[in-house]
């Protein structure tokens, strides 16, 4: 019995249609009932929003072609300006119904333009008694242009009087595009994520050719066990799926198991997908390194992952900036006479700190510093004496070039500028441990 | 001209058309400075030649360093877009998610021109791979529309480039009419590979016969560190959603450590990539070299003697056509000075009025010299195997600061040079007879005679410890004898005497054959040490070879703005060459320029300055001179021109940055410099 019914399509597309997008036949449903009849007016723009992975773009995507609907489908991520935008929906337009050969390049400034050069599109396509659907997909991108392109296209049926319906697909809510001149209120719909049984439908359903959709559904069960809790993105999970099917399989090819014998071939994968969790699925490995070991047998450890070259060569100096730099970021000004001078008298923490000082500066985050604060821990922390010379002073704006220090307020270069040190306190003890500096001595946290 | 270098520092640039002017330029100025012009020509044209087998030398060593690095980026691009060529339409394939492959290239920061290495990589690829290469700047991409259009521009005009000059209409046109996006990029690459393809057999041997059917686009972000999180994020998102029409690979440059990939982008973007690492060899090395042969060109600069500072065969020759001031000079020499005192009194009037025995003795000492010089490298390679393996390095890890330390001083007399010993005794066997092969390598490498003996001995050294193996064994079936006793015996009173003498026997037991061996070996290291590695200025006439001027060389490298500022102020005499502006005792001369006394005067303050007491001391200076007109200078109003002076230092002040406009208090400054430099 078919979910997905319409008087006005014929029953065998649409049953293709509901094959095609499993879990998704209510919304596929309603947004059928909202599209109507092909001739008919449908609501002028309609806003679709979900998290990633939800289907939108696949729905929508699927939904327009199978029942051959014209339309028009542009992702606002790749033409970033009003102008690319405006122009790629009229070339679109252009080679709608037939899709043949591009013709003559559209020029189209400004909306007024796109309105005008719209209409004669629809004019010469001969698409006046049809619905013609505008998808903008990433239409977050639209709030980045200028101001009158959201609530054009949200009005668009009404500007250029023609049957036309624009769908905006986004991750956020509908909320957070209002302008705040208000404009017209779209309809809008919500993609739900995908349940742990959607996806286990899902991705059950492509199985390779080679083996039975029984055996395959058994291993995207396992897959799920291990990857559900942390990723729910069905495109990575298929990607993943992919990744680690021949390792499944190794058993059945090689005699050791047959298709039924679930536990041993459990027993087989488990570890090697909890391998994959902590290094392909975050990248520290990248997906063809991770099948050329899986090709050769051999074992991930031999592969380091990009987390493990934190390792960073720096000049002399530069080692002794930094580190001076976290210590004017990590440490309360008043502490500095305390750490570097030599006859500085006891200080107890309690008293000398105020109230606010007692909480964790590595809590709080860095604070910024002035240079010549930076300059005199420099010089105190250094055994040798260090002339100001340009080699110093260059290799300050080295490390704000490598993010390694930020500049704080982007005001005069002459108005004593301000830094920030944003490396972490591992990142720093390394460093520190390169040049025999026990930086743990002097930071007021760890007093 | 621009640097692309992620380190920010001060570059040379040489001129476009360097050989000509610059030999040109070096050589006047060399005639120039020095007085006895007679072989400065002699002089330039060794330095030159040096100096050029220097270069290749170093370039030798820059090509070697980036070698590996560079092949196997190669074979990972053209491993790459390897399914795209074939198209294939396996299951695996299709379900698998497309990622773009990327290659991230960490090159340190110590690298300075990264900028060379990218050029290197780009033409390499260009040859090898694919014509379509672009090299992006963060600095040219603020927003993903000026990186497409810096992206699209390069790839078009490499386009051309490659089949050079027919039918440049198609693909001419003009920047701005093309639409940088995605679509018109991948419409332009399937006409270029298309048109490539579709070529006559002549054609294609130029083309197409190097790189495949479908060459990947490689786009470069030189500096990944600079560019902002959207822009990338953006172009990554974008162009994931073309891979299928447009084989792309990225290459990030990166300075200091891959994690900034993660740094910079989320997991949605990043899990687009397919990233695989790269890192470049430490430059250190290659760094140090090049410096120390930058010494050269000030040793031929400043030292005229340095004619002779060239090849053992060119030395009878050279030495022979020295004029007579040039023997003078010799004998001027602090060391040959040094060696004349030491030899006897005939000898020495000799040596130092006859010019031809000079000559001959000078040649005998630089045969001597050379001969030095060769041992000392043997040695101290030798001394830094031994002791670039001890525990904390008290010589240092590279062989650099070992060589530092012996050219200093005699090494031997320090204390690290006694502690590594001490380090050394302590070593165990395996590593002890590896590092003697290593020196028994270095020293048969050398073909002078003079290490036969010593090689000998190491060879011995080297049997002795192998025989030694042999007697362990024995040694061990003795040395289980007497535990065996202790258990047969259950008396009291012999446990408690046994015990005692064991203990005994083990405090006054003496070295084994092993110890007393490596006490042996340590001990001869050590003499050749004491006998090779004396301190170059020992040797009569090293100053002909030998760059002393470390200070000299120091200045030239190290820029110091403050300082350079600072004299330039406190004592303009010192830049101006005027003997007048000259005072004495921390006074300030009126007649210095105004800049120099508003400076002194400022010294004298505090972290914010009162302007009108400021000026009143000022005109105090400026008036002194003009004595006779007192009643002038005690009024209370300010000559206005003193005024204008005034006002003027103090913007010029403001300009180089000492101070600053405050708002703390009304007519007060702020200084910016600190304890007053």
């Amino acid at each position: 019995m078919p979910n997905v019914e319409h008087p006005a399509y014929p029953a065998a597309d649409l049953l293709h249609l509901e094959g095609l997008v499993p879990c998704r036949e209510s919304q596929v449903s309603s947004l059928l009932s909202l599209f109507g009849e092909r001739q008919q007016f449908s609501f002028p723009s309609i806003f679709i929003y979900g998290h990633t992975s939800s289907g939108k773009t696949y729905v929508m995507k699927t939904l327009l072609t199978t029942l051959q609907l014209p339309h028009v489908f542009v992702n606002c991520m790749e033409y970033f300006t009003s102008r690319l935008l405006l122009e790629e929906i009229l070339t679109q337009l252009q080679s709608c119904p037939s899709g043949t050969e591009q013709t003559s390049p559209v020029r189209c400034d400004t909306l007024n333009d796109f309105v005008r050069l719209f209409k004669q599109a629809l004019a010469s396509q001969e698409l006046q008694d049809q619905t013609l659907y505008i998808v903008l997909d990433r239409a977050e991108q639209l709030r980045e242009m200028e101001p009158n392109i959201l609530p054009a296209f949200l009005r668009l049926q009404e500007l250029t009087d023609r049957n036309v319906t624009v769908i905006l697909l986004s991750e956020i809510v509908w909320e957070l595009f209002r302008p705040n001149i208000g404009c017209f209120e779209p309809f809008t719909m919500y993609f739900p994520d995908y349940s742990i049984g959607h996806l286990q439908k899902i991705l059950s359903q492509n199985h390779p050719p080679e083996y039975s959709a029984d055996f395959y559904a058994a291993y995207i069960n396992i897959l799920l066990g291990v990857f559900y809790m942390v990723c729910r993105d069905l495109k990575e999970l298929r990607h993943l799926a992919a990744l680690n099917f021949a390792k499944y399989c190794e058993p059945v090819v090689r005699g050791e198991a047959n298709e039924r014998d679930t536990r041993k071939l459990w027993k087989n994968i488990e570890p090697h997908l909890k391998k994959a969790m902590q290094t392909v699925y975050l990248r520290e490995i990248s997906s063809s390194q991770w099948e050329r070991l899986q090709h050769d047998g051999g074992e991930p450890g031999q592969l380091k992952g990009l987390s493990a070259h934190t390792h960073v060569e720096l000049p002399y100096y530069s080692k002794f900036l930094l580190i001076a730099a976290y210590l004017a970021s990590y440490n309360p000004v008043r502490t500095d006479k305390r750490f570097f001078l030599k006859h500085h008298g006891k200080i107890r923490k309690t008293n000398f700190m105020k109230k606010h000082e007692k909480t964790s500066n590595h809590l709080l985050g860095p604070k910024p510093f002035p240079l010549d604060r930076l300059l005199a821990i420099l010089y105190s922390i250094v055994d040798n004496r260090v002339a100001p010379t340009a080699n110093i002073f260059s290799q300050i704006t080295s490390l704000v070039t490598l993010q390694l220090l930020s500049m704080v307020g982007q005001n005069d270069q002459l108005d004593g500028p301000r830094y920030k040190c944003t490396v972490s306190l591992d990142f720093i003890r390394a460093i520190a441990r390169t040049v025999n500096f026990d930086i743990i001595k002097y930071l007021y946290d760890f007093l | 001209m621009s640097t692309c270098s992620v380190s920010k520092g001060c570059f040379v640039f040489k001129p476009s058309a360097k050989k000509r002017r610059l030999s040109d330029k070096t050589a006047h100025d060399f005639r120039c400075t020095s007085n006895d012009s007679e072989d400065t020509e002699l002089r330039f044209v060794t330095c030159q030649s040096l100096w050029n087998q220097i270069k290749s030398e170093t370039e030798q060593i820059q090509e070697n360093l980036n070698k590996q690095l560079l092949d196997n980026l190669v074979s990972f691009l053209s491993r790459s877009h390897s399914d795209f060529q074939e198209k294939t339409t396996e299951w695996t394939c299709r379900m698998k998610f497309r990622e773009i492959p990327t290659a991230a290239l960490v090159l340190g920061v110590n690298v300075t021109d990264h900028d060379l290495t990218f050029r290197g990589l780009s033409d390499i690829l260009q040859d090898n791979i694919t014509p379509y290469v672009a090299l992006l700047e963060a600095k040219d991409c603020p927003g993903i529309k000026n990186l497409m259009q810096k992206l699209m521009g390069q790839l078009m005009k490499c386009d051309i480039n490659v089949d050079s000059l027919e039918d440049e209409d198609s693909v001419q046109v003009s920047q701005n009419r093309i639409r940088c996006s995605m679509p018109s990029l991948i419409s332009w690459y399937d006409s270029v590979t298309k048109k490539t393809n579709s070529e006559t057999p002549s054609k294609k041997r130029n083309s197409s016969s190097r790189h495949w059917q479908s060459p990947p686009v490689v786009v470069i972000f030189k500096d990944m560190e600079s560019f902002t999180t959207k822009v990338l994020q953006d172009f990554i998102v974008i162009s994931s959603q073309h891979i299928h029409e447009l084989p792309l690979v990225l290459i990030f440059g990166i300075a200091t450590s891959p994690m900034i990939i993660h740094r910079l982008l989320p997991h949605s973007v990043s899990s687009l990539l397919c990233i695989e690492l790269f890192q470049s060899l430490s430059c250190k090395e290659h760094l140090s070299t090049i410096i120390d042969k930058l010494c050269i060109v000030e040793h031929f600069y400043s030292q005229p003697l340095s004619v002779l500072c060239c090849h053992l065969a060119d030395i009878k020759k050279r030495v022979y056509s020295l004029s007579h001031d040039q023997c003078e000079n010799i004998r001027r020499l602090p060391s040959f000075r040094r060696y004349v005192e030491k030899q006897e009194s005939g000898k020495q009037i000799e040596l130092l009025t006859n010019d031809s025995f000079l000559k001959e003795e000078t040649e005998k000492l630089l045969g001597d010299l050379h001969v030095y010089h060769e041992n000392y490298v043997r040695i101290l390679r030798c001394l830094h195997v031994f002791t670039s393996s001890l525990p904390k390095y008290p010589l240092g890890k590279q062989i650099r600061e070992l060589h530092c330390a012996c050219l200093e001083n005699r090494v031997w007399e320090t204390e690290e040079y006694e502690s590594s010993l001490q380090l050394a005794r302590m070593l165990n066997k395996t590593d002890l007879v590896t590092m003697l092969q290593q020196c028994v390598e270095i020293l048969m490498s050398s073909s002078e005679k003079e290490f036969d003996r010593a090689v000998e001995k190491l060879k011995e050294f080297l049997t002795q410890f192998q025989n030694l193996e042999a007697e362990a064994s024995q040694e061990q079936d003795v040395s289980v004898s007497p535990q065996k006793e202790l258990q047969k015996k259950t008396d009291l009173y012999h446990l408690q005497k046994t015990l005692l003498e064991l203990k005994e026997s083990r405090r006054s037991k003496k070295l084994t054959k092993f110890e007393m061996l490596r006490f042996e070996v340590v001990d001869y290291i050590d003499s050749l040490v004491r006998r090779y590695l004396a301190p170059a200025d020992e040797r009569a006439l090293h100053e002909i070879a030998y760059f002393n001027g470390a200070a000299v060389l120091r200045g030239h490298l190290n820029a110091a703005p403050r300082t350079a500022l600072h004299t330039a102020l406190n004592s303009p005499h010192w830049y101006l060459k005027n003997q007048a502006l000259r005072c004495d005792g921390g006074g300030i001369s009126n007649k210095a320029p105004d800049i120099c006394i508003v400076y002194k005067l400022h010294l004298e303050c505090g972290r914010l300055i009162n302007l009108v007491d400021w000026l009143e001391a000022f005109s105090t200076v400026v008036m002194a001179a003009e004595e006779p007109n007192a009643d002038a200078a005690s009024s209370d109003q300010v000559d206005d021109v003193i005024h204008a002076r005034f006002i003027r230092a103090v913007s010029e002040l403001e300009l180089l940055g000492f101070i600053k406009p405050s708002k703390q208090k009304t007519d007060h400054v702020a200084r910016l410099t600190w304890g007053g430099c």
